[in-house]
């Protein structure tokens, strides 16, 4: 019989499709698992229409196949709302050296050099989830996580 | 229930599919990534109401049935956001008057009697958040800006101005949702969005239109004849090869 411990070690190792340096676990996207007569996965989507919910929900379900897991069931959860607190804090530093800045209030620090000289080019970057900077010390453009 | 939800639905989709038309012609890049975000957090906010609204209707039809299979009668979207495009003025102008209705609208609904509606707008509540953010400093900017850009956008409050009372009309299934404490009236968000829309349109040196006039029927089905156009695009697809999948 597998465990909750254990569903939730194989879930760690899942990457996210768009960011691949955090797991799904570190994101903050699962919201609990249970097990019982079903293993019961429920996930909460970052933004309403972002498009990777659907190959996350796609993602866990080929880990946990794969694991021999055979009754799944994955629930959406919409309530509490996902916020970018949930983002596990030792996975910060993965996001800077990926070339992402992450969610933090106040002027974002570029993630080449460090430098706080940046501006905000548009709040809208790659992702709904990032907005789009630009770093005025070493040139660079660089995605931040909207705090949210 | 079920039509009030659509009522929350229909206004997101109608103004997703609106706002997505512009993806690969704005003016700029940045505006092209920005409008086609805003427009895909209204598509997955539709997918929360219209989802809801088939389970509380309860005859099998999920988001996707109720997006593409109900023609223009049976859509409950405020006529505003099915008005065109035409020129960026108009789409901002169109998404600035939509944005601090939908705010205000979603943070009174945070606190519906009901959880799955309160759960569903608190998540909404946030995008609509930075949209409005958003709306404001563009209104601004291109309200206070140059000659040309002053008066576009002046020229778009005038002829979206009679769109506006509708959001603020109250009819018997607002009633009826005031009373079982699902969502309060409508008219009573009127005084801070006048309030909030004043200010905005004082710093972006516009001028609000005196007349009350509003065209109204949205709400209840009575649409233009430009959310027709609209339909056969979207649902093209749908209605040509019902039931195609991926």
């Amino acid at each position: 019989m597998v465990t909750e411990a254990q569903i939730w070690q194989w879930l760690a190792e899942v990457p996210d499709p768009e960011i691949p340096v955090l797991s799904l676990v570190e994101l903050g996207v699962i919201r609990a698992v249970e097990v019982g007569d079903d293993v019961v996965v429920k996930v909460t989507p970052t933004y309403s229409g972002c498009p990777a919910t659907t190959v996350i929900n796609l993602d866990i379900e080929a880990k946990l196949r794969e694991k021999g897991v055979e009754n799944l069931r994955l629930e959406a959860q919409i309530a509490p709302p996902w916020t970018t607190d949930w983002i596990a804090p030792e996975a910060y530093e993965k996001l800077r050296t990926y070339g992402i800045a992450p969610p933090r209030a106040g002027q974002p620090s570029c993630p080449r050099c460090s430098s706080k000289n940046t501006t905000l080019v548009s709040p809208f970057g790659s992702t709904p989830c990032k907005s789009h900077y630009k770093c005025a010390d070493c040139l660079e453009p660089f995605d931040v996580f909207k705090c949210i | 229930m079920f039509e009030f939800l659509l009522r929350m639905g229909d206004n997101t989709l109608v103004l997703g599919h609106r706002v997505s038309e512009w993806c690969g012609h704005a003016p700029v890049l940045e505006e092209d990534i920005a409008l086609a975000n805003i427009a895909l957090d209204m598509i997955g906010q539709t997918r929360m109401w219209l989802g809801l609204a088939g389970e509380v209707e309860g005859q099998g039809r999920d988001a996707d049935a109720l997006a593409f299979r109900r023609d223009a009668w049976d859509f409950r979207n405020l006529l505003l956001v099915e008005r065109p495009n035409r020129d960026f003025g108009h789409t901002l102008m169109r998404q600035f008057l939509f944005d601090l209705w939908h705010h205000e609208r979603l943070a009174d609904l945070c606190l519906s009697g009901d959880d799955r509606v309160a759960g569903i707008a608190a998540k909404c509540v946030k995008e609509a958040d930075y949209h409005l953010e958003r709306s404001i400093d563009l209104i601004i900017r291109l309200g206070d800006g140059s000659t040309e850009s002053h008066a576009r956008m002046q020229g778009a409050l005038d002829a979206l101005w009679p769109y506006v009372g509708e959001m603020f009309t109250d009819d018997g299934l607002d009633k009826e949702m005031a009373e079982l404490g699902i969502a309060p009236l409508p008219s009573s968000q009127r005084v801070r969005f006048d309030a909030a829309l004043n200010e905005v349109l004082a710093t972006a040196t516009l001028s609000r239109p005196e007349s009350n006039f509003a065209q109204k029927g949205g709400r209840t089905g009575t649409h233009t004849e430009d959310l027709g156009h609209m339909l056969a695009t979207m649902q093209f697809l749908q209605r040509a090869y019902p039931d195609a999948r991926w």
